[in-house]
């Protein structure tokens, strides 16, 4: 990992020097830079207000699940985030979080929350070290990202069956607590605060550092970033770094959810994940978006599905519901750059 | 030689790209305190002695001393840091970061980036703007003020001023010269001779990947270095072929083949009217962003008009997409061949590719028809097939030739060419002219932007002068001097002497 520059604060203090028209003319260019902390909030405020209004009794506990059930998508949303920005895609995310998980509720089953503490450092490690051999793959072999993370993909799925044939182990109260209970109130799950602090410990000094830079760099012009210094195959191989080690912490996620390990529950969040991310405003083509958006996303993307059933919905009419809602939303978002690259 | 130490010496540098010979033995000497030109033709390999020698490319053979030590540089970063810093033929901004952050990219100071902005008269850019929001002009500045920044001994400029505006290159003249005040040395590669005979103190010129030639004083020797970049024989040939520009009054009784009546396009494009009639060169001159690119893509279709009428031959136009004025025989050469070329596929392909349409029009492709066509489309203009199927090997002037061999192989009556010269080197140039000229004489209309005001004498029978979007002046050829177009792209009235 390249150290945080020393010499500047941050990307922040660029725009300070700067004579800006006004408060609003500051605001127009943070809303241009960062669209998305804009729309997904308000899409996020939208989709709890709709929930609420089909739903009266909304209450503590469902405001619990919900995170719940969002927590292992946003971290898969993070960590496809990641690879995304820098111009590349990984399609083991999912599997690496079966990987995690399975290796968490196996290990885990009898031990103390000391020692269980101490196994999900070993667990972030080894998500680290899938994701580094993703990175080596994708960036020395010439394999296409797509086909080597596919192709990783199986590989993981199949070493989580090696660790775990069936779903079963577990992990101690306190630390599944650490996901699913609540800690000041119970309108506070603390699967949102996990989250939160998950994904800023890891995100925002890469963000603020030069690495941040190179990676939104090599997904926006690969030629222009590489004349511009930047090393693009350490750049492109720290990317898959951060997607394994931000799918450990899905996979851990997963084991305080759920309580147990399943070596096949991982798999589906790879391709959830990957909606997340572009409902998230985050560009396939690299260089733009950010990680708050595809966080937010997920929980959306939870929501849809359970406003779906108390609407007495034929679940199966509610899958085809539910990719019209992500190809619209993702639409609306492609008429709204329109509408403002035109003015 | 007597020379003091030289702060760059290249010497027999071979490159080659798979069966393509880039580089057989391109040598260059560098001392502190000149600008060097670097000239040559299309394809004689100046770009890529410039990569190898940033670090970009690998050479195959021969080697580099800086400042009397040999070295090899693995990427433009290590180059950088042994005071090379090249200036490429396209910016090399990220779009989606900020000015500022790609000034920390390249960890190069905000301060120092801004003084030389400063020194090149840009005193209000506000560095938290994305770079994709800023125009051309602009980005071109900022990628010479940040290599500037990292004060480096060589600085390399490829084709800095193509394209850009006359202030703005004048600004990079006067940074260039102070830039060799202060001991420095600056490799300056441009097809504008006059650029560079009032620049450059030295010129070393390449051709076919082999150093020909170095004159010793690059202002007065201009002959020299065009007969050295030509080659003997071809100079020649080329003389004989552009020495009659046909300037005979064309018939006006007849149709025109291709008539724009007050067309606009909010907010560049105010109300154009001309005629082009056919065997005519339509010669449009037009300072940067003055309308010329929007009336281009709106002839050509690609751009929807506001207002106003296009006709082809007497029959209005309704143009949803180019393809539709492509079967009006209304066709485009774009400036930039990648937009109008696929890179990865074939000559035959491309040239092929909208005749299609003409040779068949479903079912499988009739092979040997499209063979046909496309050989004897290839044939006329002499391309350099050399380089195997893939285009993007062919040079810049070789793929401007694909361009208009696909147009000659599917048929057309108007011919659109809009700055197609950019970039390319003074041999192709001319050989482009002629051929235009060839098309005139066989009764094609072509409508002809060019950003080198000169050049409208060379190959037009008329000129039209584009001045905020509006039509200001027109002229048979043989006023067009450079001094009337330049006047009236500057919005003067021509009647007006020049008071300087």
């Amino acid at each position: 990992m390249t150290a945080p520059a020393g010499g500047e604060p941050s990307a922040m203090g660029v725009s300070a020097m700067d004579s800006s028209g006004g408060f609003a003319g500051r605001f127009r260019r943070w809303l241009r830079l960062h669209p998305s902390l804009f729309a997904m909030p308000a899409l996020l405020i939208v989709s709890l207000a709709i929930t609420v209004a089909i739903h009266p009794t909304f209450s503590d506990f469902d405001l619990q699940s919900l995170a719940m059930g969002a927590l292992p998508l946003a971290f898969a949303a993070a960590a496809q985030t990641a690879v995304v920005i820098s111009g590349g895609i990984d399609l083991s995310i999912g599997s690496m979080m079966a990987v995690a998980n399975v290796l968490a509720a196996s290990t885990m089953e009898n031990a103390n929350i000391g020692e269980s503490l101490a196994l999900a450092v070993v667990v972030l490690l080894a998500g680290a070290a899938m994701g580094a051999l993703n990175g080596l793959i994708v960036v020395f072999s010439r394999v296409p990202d797509v086909v080597a993370t596919l192709a990783l993909g199986f590989i993981w799925g199949g070493v989580a069956l090696l660790i775990m044939e069936k779903p079963g182990g577990g992990a101690p109260p306190e630390f599944l607590n650490l996901g699913a209970g609540t800690l000041f109130t119970t309108w506070l799950p603390n699967a949102v605060i996990l989250l939160v602090v998950a994904v800023s410990v890891i995100w925002i000094p890469v963000r603020q550092s030069r690495l941040g830079l190179q990676l939104y760099a090599i997904g926006s012009d690969r030629v222009a970033a590489f004349r511009s210094g930047v090393d693009i195959e350490r750049t492109r191989f720290s990317a898959y770094i951060f997607s394994g080690l931000l799918s450990a912490v899905g996979g851990l996620g997963l084991t305080m959810t759920t309580g147990i390990g399943a070596p096949l529950a991982g798999v589906y969040y790879t391709l959830s994940g990957l909606a997340a991310v572009v409902v998230g405003g985050v560009s396939l083509a690299g260089g733009r978006g950010g990680m708050v958006g595809p966080v937010m996303a997920a929980f959306v993307l939870t929501l849809i599905p359970t406003d779906l059933i108390f609407l007495n919905i034929d679940p199966n009419f509610g899958q085809v519901i539910q990719g019209t809602l992500i190809v619209a939303i993702v639409m609306i978002g492609g008429f709204v750059e329109m509408a403002r690259s035109r003015r | 030689m007597s020379e003091p130490v030289l702060l760059l010496e290249a010497t027999d540098v071979a490159k080659r790209f798979d069966s393509v010979i880039a580089l057989k033995a391109a040598s260059l000497r560098v001392c502190p305190g000149e600008v060097h030109g670097l000239m040559g033709s299309n394809g004689a390999g100046k770009s890529t002695l410039v990569k190898i020698i940033t670090g970009v490319l690998r050479a195959d053979g021969g080697r580099i001393l800086v400042k009397g030590v040999a070295r090899t540089f693995g990427s433009p970063a290590e180059a950088r840091a042994a005071g090379i810093v090249s200036v490429y033929q396209d910016p090399a901004l990220v779009p989606d970061l900020t000015v500022g952050q790609n000034m920390r990219l390249a960890r190069v100071s905000l301060k120092d980036v801004r003084r030389r902005l400063e020194e090149l008269g840009v005193t209000s850019l506000d560095f938290s703007s994305l770079v994709r929001d800023l125009p051309y002009p602009t980005l071109r500045l900022i990628d010479l003020a940040r290599a500037l920044a990292s004060e480096p001994a060589v600085l390399l400029l490829d084709e800095i001023t193509a394209s850009l505006p006359a202030d703005l290159s004048e600004q990079i003249y006067l940074m260039v010269r102070r830039w060799r005040e202060r001991g420095n040395a600056v490799i300056f590669i441009s097809h504008r001779m006059a650029e560079v005979s009032a620049l450059c103190d030295r010129a070393t010129v390449l051709r076919d990947g082999v150093t020909v030639g170095v004159t010793e004083r690059a202002h007065g020797s201009e002959e020299r270095i065009v007969a050295l970049m030509l080659g003997a024989e071809t100079a020649r040939a080329v003389a004989s072929a552009t020495s009659a520009p046909a300037t005979k009054a064309k018939p006006r009784d007849q149709e025109p083949a291709l008539e724009v009546r007050g067309l606009r396009h909010s907010p560049l494009l105010n109300d154009v009217s001309f005629k082009l009639y056919p065997g005519e060169v339509l010669g449009v001159a037009a300072l940067e962003g003055q309308g010329q690119e929007e009336l281009f893509d709106c002839i050509a279709g690609s751009r929807r008009t506001d207002e106003g009428a296009i006709l082809a031959r007497g029959q209005e136009l309704r143009l949803r997409h180019p393809a539709d004025a492509i079967r009006a025989g209304v066709v485009l050469v774009p400036a930039n061949r990648l937009l109008a070329l696929l890179q990865q596929r074939s000559v035959r392909e491309n040239i092929a590719l909208p005749a299609f349409g003409a040779i068949r029009n479903w079912g499988p492709i009739g092979m040997r028809a499209e063979r046909a066509r496309v050989e004897s489309a290839t044939a006329r203009l002499q391309i350099d097939t050399r380089a195997g199927s893939e285009l993007s090997r062919l040079s810049g002037g070789n793929q401007q030739k694909v361009v208009i061999a696909r147009w000659l192989a599917s048929g057309f009556n108007t011919l659109l060419c809009f700055d197609p010269t950019r970039g390319i080197d003074i041999g192709t140039k001319r050989q482009i002219y002629a051929l235009v000229r060839k098309l005139a004489a066989a009764g094609s209309a072509v409508l002809l932007f060019t950003s080198e005001l000169p050049e409208i004498a060379l190959a037009c029978d008329r000129a039209i002068v584009l001045f905020g979007g509006r039509v200001v002046a027109e002229m048979p050829v043989a006023e067009a001097d450079e001094a009337t177009l330049l006047r009236a792209a500057h919005g003067l009235a021509p009647q007006l002497q020049a008071v300087s």
